[in-house]
């Protein structure tokens, strides 16, 4: 790419997001615990983006079929960790006598 | 779609794939700070959603790639997939689901650096060992979320041993890692090298995770999540794009850290649930010490009891959520708090199948969030209590965890539902629970079981409450 991401740097941005996410989960209450890990996974389908240049770099047919697994599984686990945390966190708006309407 | 950089120069595009990863991580970040608390948690995953929409949208833009038509199919093929089964699947099946998606992304890490690695390219040590690292553990986390999948949906029964199982899986990681070290190595090795490490590395996944029991495949979930997560980064390290690196690594200590809260909430340690053989039914020790015997009760009775009470503790476990129950339970609980009878729910940080999964099944019922009071909130309240009224708990309030020292769950914090002046287990049959430990509350002087399907009993007992 444009900025080359070289080992310091890398270990830098590491260190930075290592700690950004456990600043995240750390105050958590517990209700929150399987939307979060549900949130999480969902975050984690971003391979999505490097099993796309992964395949479109691909040369031979082996490298396809395993790049297009690749690719077919990351969108998988996007979207299906989208569907399924907000299918959880839709509950948790409607549940109660306080209804919270578009969260805020 | 043909020319290598679609619709702009090289330069344009990599600035804009640049700009759009930073957007990316930014709403990530902003996404999961908002999914940690309950008021802004759902729009948290819209925010996340966009940032993923967006770098999926600018990655089309990389310069130099072919195979748009694979791409697209498998984008769409693989959303379709997921989107739909994500759709239709129960709220009590969520963490398998979750095991599920969180495999795949793993399988994912892992077929990028089987990509990059099957090129026989010589890349950097450091850059060749990352791919490396990344393919194992998202190999690992792959098949092994693939066992865990199987067993929360009972696909697997049994829990699979032999003698030296622990030296077995030793030897097969070692040799994994070697395989893996010839890889990284950079020395030409042939595809056969390659493809062997990933094979080897699939099956340590699952020689891993066949032994660990049922009751600790929600550690083992959250763990293969970080694990997914780890493995991401360092192939995003590989593909030198810091969208995957900064989220994969946010995931990966977020996990880490969620895992250890649901371990210390199971009073387990990390190496325990991965190395012991407990939370396995076929192991677990024949409780010895149970005395007495287990006392029926008409639930016509428990609803007079319950009906004349001034508080009722509700228990709720797993067996409730498969039973469908929890509707009526609520339902049953409306009747009591229109007789001006006090109702609170006791939520075990383990109840359900992950911590926080039974909080959301009694939301999709639609308990209100004041009624559910967690383990430190409520445990002083159950010697105040006239009946605590378990449902599909077991293991969550056996007392042997506070006075028993041979058993596998001493030490494990629990309910305190013995406390109650008068505790009713609706169960379905006399069978241990789901970790196999025989339960003392059952055989209590105070205790009565009432024998038979959750929903069932839940509707008599809305029945009995009603006559009264």
């Amino acid at each position: 790419m444009i900025v080359t991401i070289t080992g310091i740097v890398a270990l830098y941005i590491f260190m930075l997001a290592a700690f950004t996410g456990y600043e995240i989960i750390a105050k958590v209450p517990v209700i929150l615990h399987t939307p979060l890990m549900s949130g999480s996974n969902f975050v984690h389908g971003i391979v999505v983006v490097g099993a796309m240049v992964a395949l479109g770099h691909a040369d031979t047919t082996l490298e396809r079929v395993i790049g297009f697994i690749g690719v077919f599984m990351a969108a998988g686990n996007a979207a299906g960790g989208y569907v399924v945390t907000e299918r959880m966190l839709e509950m948790f708006r409607s549940s109660g006598n306080k209804p919270k309407r578009g969260g805020h | 779609m043909e020319a290598s950089s679609p619709f702009m120069d090289a330069t344009t595009a990599k600035w804009l794939i640049e700009i759009s990863y930073l957007l990316t991580a930014f709403l990530f970040v902003m996404g999961l700070k908002r999914m940690s608390s309950p008021v802004t948690a759902r729009s948290g995953i819209v925010w996340a959603g966009a940032g993923m929409l967006v770098a999926t949208l600018f990655t089309f833009l990389y310069p130099g790639m072919n195979n748009y038509i694979w791409i697209m199919a498998a984008i769409v093929t693989g959303t379709t997939v997921a989107w739909i089964t994500g759709k239709r699947v129960a709220m009590t099946d969520m963490p398998q689901m979750i095991a599920l998606y969180n495999g795949f992304g793993g399988g994912a890490a892992a077929a990028i650096a089987a990509v990059e690695l099957l090129k026989g390219e010589q890349l950097p040590p450091v850059v060749g060992s990352l791919a490396v690292i990344g393919g194992i553990i998202g190999a690992v986390s792959f098949s092994g979320s693939l066992i865990a999948f199987g067993k929360l949906q009972g696909l697997i029964k049994r829990s699979f041993r032999f003698s030296g199982q622990q030296i077995f899986n030793l030897l097969l990681l070692a040799t994994t890692v070697v395989l893996g070290g010839m890889v990284a190595s950079g020395y030409n090795v042939g595809p056969n090298v390659v493809t062997s490490f990933f094979l080897l590395a699939l099956l340590f996944g699952v020689m891993m995770t066949l032994p660990i029991g049922g009751a600790d495949m929600p550690v083992v979930i959250s763990l293969y999540n970080a694990f997914t997560g780890l493995a991401v980064a360092f192939e995003g390290f590989v593909m030198q794009n810091a969208a995957m690196i900064i989220a994969g690594t946010v995931v990966g200590s977020a996990g880490t850290l969620l895992t250890q809260l649901m371990a210390k909430a199971m009073n387990r340690s990390l190496g325990n649930v991965l190395f012991s053989g407990f939370g396995d039914t076929g192991t677990a020790a024949a409780a010895g010490a149970v005395s007495g015997s287990m006392k029926p009760i008409e639930a016509s009775d428990v609803g007079v009891m319950m009906a004349f009470a001034q508080k009722v503790i509700v228990v709720p476990g797993y067996g409730m959520a498969v039973a469908q129950a929890q509707h009526k339970v609520w339902e049953l609980c409306q009747l009591l708090l229109d007789r001006g009878v006090q109702v609170k729910f006791a939520i075990h940080p383990v109840a359900g199948r992950m911590p926080g999964h039974m909080n959301v099944l009694l939301a999709e019922a639609g308990v209100p969030y004041d009624l559910i009071a967690d383990l430190d909130e409520i445990n002083a309240e159950f010697e105040t209590a006239d009946v605590a009224l378990i449902i599909g708990a077991n293991d969550v309030v056996n007392p042997v965890a506070r006075n028993d020292k041979s058993s596998p769950i001493y030490g494990m914090p629990i309910l305190n539902a013995d406390k109650a002046k008068n505790v009713i287990v609706i169960k379905r049959g006399q069978g241990a629970g789901f970790s196999g430990i025989e339960n003392a509350l059952f055989f209590l002087d105070n205790t009565r079981m009432l024998y038979g399907d959750g929903q069932a009993a839940a509707n008599q007992l809305i029945q009995a409450v009603k006559a009264v």
